[in-house]
């Protein structure tokens, strides 16, 4: 399946489906200078539902960069446009977002229903939780197979702990897309396999575009449908077989042999 | 107040006898109030690590004072309000868009603030001695107004506290995270930021420029010691707040003291308590 990427861009028609669903995020043109310094130009990027799309990049290639210009945090040039399921447009998809494993502090009392609580609702934190509320989290949690983690502390959590319940509640509401930032990062090698398989279920269950940036080349082997390298721009876009045996993949990487073989 | 002083008399203290020492009864009554205040916002402060970005505001307020004072003509304490507000909301914006490191921009503030606020206050050959009671605070002198004033502070904070603590939760984890769930960072940040610096002002000449910033940070750290979740968090941090606030008040009265030294060295006592109870297991 090579990528419609490289299709010239039709304003206002529906996304062409290959592979994935109906909806699409369009990505046009889309810049991002800091400063003096330019950190991305020229990308261009169809992301569909349910697909499983992985950036790779060196460092300093921009990648956590492109996903906050996504989620607006960050202001950018070019445009972005999301067609919805029956072909209407929207601005913008409805973003969930788990970040690389954050540096809070790791004494700060708070439970993994607080957390819930104070970033899915507006209801106030510090007052005693409804039952029906609880039950909510419960739910949320169960999707991604932590609810025994709810009382828990967040401080005492494993890595692999945290990343799955940042997971679940970048789930809540069901996000359009989900954008995952080096997610890997803090998770040993035995939750790193659970995590990959939990996050490839879910975008199937729910049919949405899932776009991570990672390292774990032998997992996004297994599990992605597309990968994109990054450095600065789109170097390269295609299935994780063509990616990591193409010329540009070696260039970036100074790679010497192809990764294919041993992978 | 009739009523108050009414309750207050039935404590078996010496000071708390019909008629007699208002002061003490004053300042027992303008503690319950101030140092749940505290509270709160130490939970807060310790957790989004701004330990040393109040206690600049701290001394932010005490220039904003010494301002107030020279005003003179219109009222000093919105003279005051105003400029600590203003050094609260400037150093946030510095801190938010410079590359530097935060300690250096909050330090360097720091220190220019305060040193602007002795330079007027000694200009002209004036002594700096009736600055002190802004250094150390006299509790005792606090008024019946003035607990009205702060007591209306801790009312509007409590009904702010209902909007703005998950987003400050939020911002606490991690601040692209708090993005993606729409909280306005820079918003929320400055929001705190001021309630902190009106604060702190307000309070400044009761319990003195030098330990205002333990009544900031000792309480949440305590409570963080001994809790699991935001609830006990928030809930025993107030109650040690307040719990301290009316031992040290006691203490301070027995042994001779200033009242907000006394508060804080009981806090500061606790705090240690919990710190090595950790140790121990």
């Amino acid at each position: 399946m090579t990528s419609r990427i490289d299709a010239p861009l039709v304003p206002g028609l529906s996304c062409p489906r290959e592979g994935g669903g109906l909806c699409c995020t369009k990505i046009h043109g889309l810049g991002v200078t800091l400063g003096r310094r330019t950190i991305l130009e020229n990308i261009d990027l169809h992301i569909h539902c349910g697909q499983f799309t992985a950036i790779i990049g060196p460092n300093g290639a921009g990648k956590s960069t492109l996903l906050k210009a996504i989620l607006g945090e960050i202001r950018h040039t070019g445009t972005l446009e999301f067609t919805k399921a029956d072909g209407k447009q929207a601005r913008s998809p409805r973003t969930g977002y788990v970040p690389q494993t954050p540096r809070f502090d790791r004494g700060f009392p708070i439970s993994v229903l607080d957390l819930f609580v104070s970033l899915s609702t507006r209801y106030p934190v510090w007052f005693p939780v409804h039952r029906s509320l609880v039950r909510r989290v419960e739910a949320a949690l169960d999707r991604v197979s932590v609810k025994h983690l709810l009382h828990q502390k967040i401080g005492g959590l494993s890595g692999g702990e945290i990343q799955r319940v940042l997971l679940a509640l970048a789930l809540e509401p069901v996000p359009e897309l989900l954008l995952l930032d080096e997610p890997d990062s803090g998770i040993d090698i035995l939750g790193l396999e659970t995590f990959y398989a939990v996050v490839n279920e879910i975008r199937r269950t729910y049919d949405l575009s899932v776009v991570m940036v990672s390292h774990d080349f032998p997992l996004l082997e297994r599990f992605a449908d597309r990968i994109i390298l990054l450095d600065g721009t789109v170097r390269k876009v295609g299935t994780p077989h063509s990616v990591f045996g193409s010329e540009e993949y070696r260039r970036t990487f100074h790679v010497v042999e192809p990764m294919g073989g041993d992978a | 107040m009739a009523t108050w002083y009414t309750l207050v008399d039935l404590l078996p203290f010496e000071w708390a006898e019909p008629g007699r020492m208002l002061f003490m009864k004053n300042a027992l009554l303008a503690i319950l109030i101030v140092t749940p205040l505290f509270g709160l916002l130490s939970t807060m402060i310790v957790n989004n690590r701004m330990a040393f970005f109040s206690d600049a505001l701290g001394h932010g307020a005490f220039t904003g004072i010494v301002i107030g004072a020279l005003a003179g003509l219109v009222e000093p304490l919105w003279a005051s309000l105003l400029f600590s507000t203003c050094f609260a909301v400037v150093v946030s914006l510095v801190k938010y868009k410079s590359r530097m490191s935060n300690d250096t921009v909050i330090g360097a503030f720091s220190s220019i603030s305060v040193a602007l606020g002795i330079f007027l206050a000694t200009f002209g050959g004036r002594g700096f001695a009736k600055m002190n009671r802004y250094l150390i605070g006299d509790l005792l002198s606090i008024t019946p107004d003035e607990i009205l004033v702060i007591g209306l502070v801790l009312l509007a904070v409590l009904v702010l506290w209902v909007f703005l603590l998950n987003r400050l939760v939020a911002l606490s984890i991690d601040s692209s995270l708090a993005g993606s769930r729409g909280v306005g960072v820079l918003g929320t940040d400055m929001l705190f930021t001021a309630v902190i610096a009106v604060v702190v002002t307000l309070s400044m000449s009761w319990v003195g420029l030098l330990v205002i910033n333990a009544m900031l940070v000792l309480p949440a750290s305590i409570a963080r010691n001994v809790t699991t979740n935001l609830r006990a968090y928030t809930g025993v941090s107030l109650a040690v707040a307040a719990f301290a606030g009316i031992l040290g008040l006691i203490v301070s009265y027995e042994a001779g003291s200033v009242a907000g030294a006394t508060i804080v060295l009981i806090l500061g006592i606790l705090f240690l308590l919990t710190f090595l109870r950790p140790m121990r297991d």
